[in-house]
């Protein structure tokens, strides 16, 4: 009993726990289907590639994975989520395909200009983004949901600005390559591996991730200890912003156009939700970088396991929000009272009984 | 007496003449393509009626402190069960018109519990809303379903009030008279009874006290938890009046409808001088948020060869800049005490 209880108090026990329910409902239906009980598992290559439900999650959630890096430290940092993400990623499509392409091209099979300087072009734009959100935030004491809806409206309509209210398309296989294989492993899911590397690390050996709680959990505090907060506040800002842009970058590459007005459309929602959904507090302060992203591939799963029981994309929101509310409400406060209380009569029920 | 003009007046004194400005510039140079008509105006609040409701709502929500971005999806839910209900399950829309009202209560109720009861964020609360009444727009439906055979409906729908003053001669010589849809009216009387609530009445005046300072509220003996509730049910029920409304002007149930609906409303409120962290803020701000926000989509249109997306890109600024100047009189007002 006291160890189920050190286990269920675990920071990652939430988000694991939805993974592997997850999973097991995939494992129930592909027995009741009539299929081998670990189809789910099974990773086979297939025309040169890998093949398998796993390696989709794994590719299909890149992008969220990588949004979720960014909007861990912006939540822990401000205690307020950037809205902005998903118009950002939008933004960057369409400035690396109207870059690529040239203005006013809308299907082209060269580029105009190297790939790189798109891509730069595209990822830079993202970081200013983040700059011009953190500078609302740090400097001029926003809040951050309101400092982001001005990039929220805007990102989307300026990336359709650049491409004319077009979609251009991008038809150069090494364009399509970012999206698409390296050899027989789908790049989205290296891109990611390499994201989550580097977080990690940057973590692990600079004092950063520390110094970004200690501001979430009281920035005036940290300020009078002499961190320098708004600044600290604006890099998690920046950070965010790069993410996003390396989302789009991933997201531009798939579908090998700038689709603008499809491009991220509600990952920001995603990328939130799996911040809360990884155990982390949007009140900010102590984050967990690893939940975040467990929370990400969950979502992800919970997608690709819906769309193989035969729910359509346009109705599977209504569970996505069923599993919300569900977790928070475990979460909150007031219900974790009454299950001690609960908790607390069964115990005393028992001592009587007992006795 | 002289009276004293305080920041928070100044601000809403701003957008109100902004508005003036961006009108008047608007009727200068679109004078040859019929701006200057009154007609002009009135295609402004009837297309945006349902908004006015929503915003209504919204502005009472962000008065608390909290948000509410279901409303949205909620007003694309609210269309598809009245299109539905129409044309497949043969109600007649009196009765749907009361069942949308009494779902938006109800959702209100469950949205407004687990924010003021359970104490979960409003933000990640009604964005579960949000994705749950999108979601349910396509398993009630998912293809566009068009209202066309309920009389009450399209009669209400068509209805013009026409107004005997400010017509103007068409090409053909014929007089045109200006002319109000009901859903105009509605709204203004929604915006009327929500302003003099939040003024006069013992429930508005908590919300201002929320707003301002929860805890003093708390321990002024202000039933916090119950005032909340009650704010984020008035929020969507007016969320279900303004689909209602919206759903007169586009006669149709689609599960894209309304995107993004929740951030315009947000962003009249704002424009509108309601501060996002609660306690100061006036209907009729939004009101005239709504406006500008209308005005701007009008003069793209009438200009012709701008594409769409102008629009956005123009509110966006002026949410900036409406956002930037009340962080400034907050540090004025800051540096004062």
């Amino acid at each position: 009993m006291s160890s189920l209880k050190k286990l269920t108090q675990k920071r990652l026990f939430l988000p694991v726990f939805s993974m592997i329910l997850v999973m097991l409902i995939n494992v129930v239906y592909d027995v009741a289907c009539g299929n081998a009980p670990f189809t789910f598992f099974t990773i086979t290559i297939k025309n040169g590639v890998l093949y398998g439900r796993l390696i989709d999650i794994l590719n299909r959630g890149t992008e969220a994975a990588i949004l979720a890096i960014g909007m861990t430290l912006v939540v822990s940092s401000s205690a307020g989520t950037d809205i902005s993400v998903g118009s950002v990623m939008s933004l960057y499509g369409g400035m690396c395909c109207m870059l690529l392409a040239g203005y006013g091209n809308t299907n082209v099979s060269n580029y105009a200009v190297p790939l790189i300087v798109g891509i730069g072009a595209g990822l830079l734009t993202a970081c200013v983004c983040g700059l011009f959100n953190g500078f609302l935030v740090a400097y001029m004491n926003i809040q951050p949901m309101v400092a982001t809806l001005i990039l929220w409206s805007a990102g989307r309509a300026i990336g359709l600005l650049l491409c004319n209210s077009q979609i251009v398309y991008v038809r150069v296989p090494s364009f399509q390559k970012i999206g698409a294989y390296v050899g027989f492993m789908p790049t989205p899911i290296i891109i990611a591996a390499i994201c989550i590397l580097i977080a990690s690390l940057v973590l692990k050996f600079t004092a950063l991730g520390t110094y970004i709680q200690s501001v979430g959990i009281n920035k005036k505090a940290s300020r009078i200890a002499g961190f320098n907060s708004a600044k600290i506040i604006l890099l998690c800002y920046v950070i965010c912003g790069l993410c996003a842009g390396l989302a789009g970058m991933v997201a531009t590459s798939r579908i090998y156009s700038a689709d603008t007005n499809n491009i991220g459309l509600n990952m920001e929602l995603d990328a939130i939700l799996a911040v809360a959904l990884g155990g982390n507090s949007l009140g900010g302060g102590k984050f967990n970088l690893a939940g975040s992203l467990i929370g990400a591939y969950t979502i992800q799963a919970i997608d690709t396991t819906l769309l193989a029981l035969g729910v359509s994309t346009a109705q599977s929101p209504v569970f996505k929000a069923i599993v919300v509310i569900l977790i928070v409400v475990i979460q909150s406060e007031p219900a974790k009272d009454f299950f001690k209380k609960l908790g607390k009569k069964r115990a005393m029920a028992k001592g009587a009984t007992q006795a | 007496m002289k009276k004293k003009i305080n920041s928070n007046s100044l601000l809403l004194l701003i957008t109100v003449v902004l508005f003036i400005v961006m009108y008047a510039g608007g009727c200068i140079i679109y004078s040859a393509k019929g701006f200057t008509h009154l007609q002009t105006f009135l295609n402004i609040l009837i297309n945006n009626a349902g908004l006015i409701c929503i915003a209504s709502g919204m502005t009472c929500v962000m008065l608390t402190g909290g948000i509410d971005i279901s409303v949205g999806s909620l007003v694309a839910m609210d269309c598809m069960i009245l299109a539905v209900g129409i044309e497949q399950w043969g109600w007649s829309s009196p009765m749907l018109m009361l069942f949308v009202l009494v779902i938006g209560l109800v959702f209100g109720l469950v949205q407004g519990f687990c924010i003021a009861y359970l104490d979960i964020q409003p933000f990640i609360v009604t964005m579960a809303g949000m994705f749950f009444a999108r979601g349910m727009t396509a398993v009630i439906c998912r293809n566009q379903v068009s209202i066309v055979s309920d009389k009450i409906f399209t009669t209400l729908s068509s209805l013009k009030i026409t107004i005997p003053f400010g017509g103007y001669m068409n090409k053909k010589g014929v007089m045109q008279m200006p002319y109000l849809r009901v859903t105009v009216i509605v709204a203004l009387i929604v915006v009327v009874l929500i302003y003099l609530m939040l003024k006069y009445t013992k429930f508005g005046r908590s919300i201002y006290a929320i707003g301002g300072n929860q805890q003093s509220a708390t321990l002024m003996g202000l039933n916090v938890k119950k005032t909340k509730l009650k704010v984020y049910v008035l929020a969507s029920f007016l969320t279900s009046i303004g689909g209602i409304c919206y759903c007169l002007n586009t006669m149709a149930g689609t599960t894209q409808q309304a995107l993004g609906l929740e951030m315009d409303a947000i962003s009249s409120a704002v424009i509108g001088g309601t501060l996002l962290t609660g306690g100061v803020g006036n209907v009729f701000g939004s009101l005239v948020g709504v406006l500008i926000n209308g005005t701007i989509s009008a003069l793209v249109k009438t200009n012709g060869k701008l594409i769409s997306s102008w629009s956005n890109i123009i509110t966006a600024i002026l949410l900036c800049f409406f956002i930037i100047l009340q962080s400034v009189f907050a540090k004025i007002k800051d540096s004062k005490k």
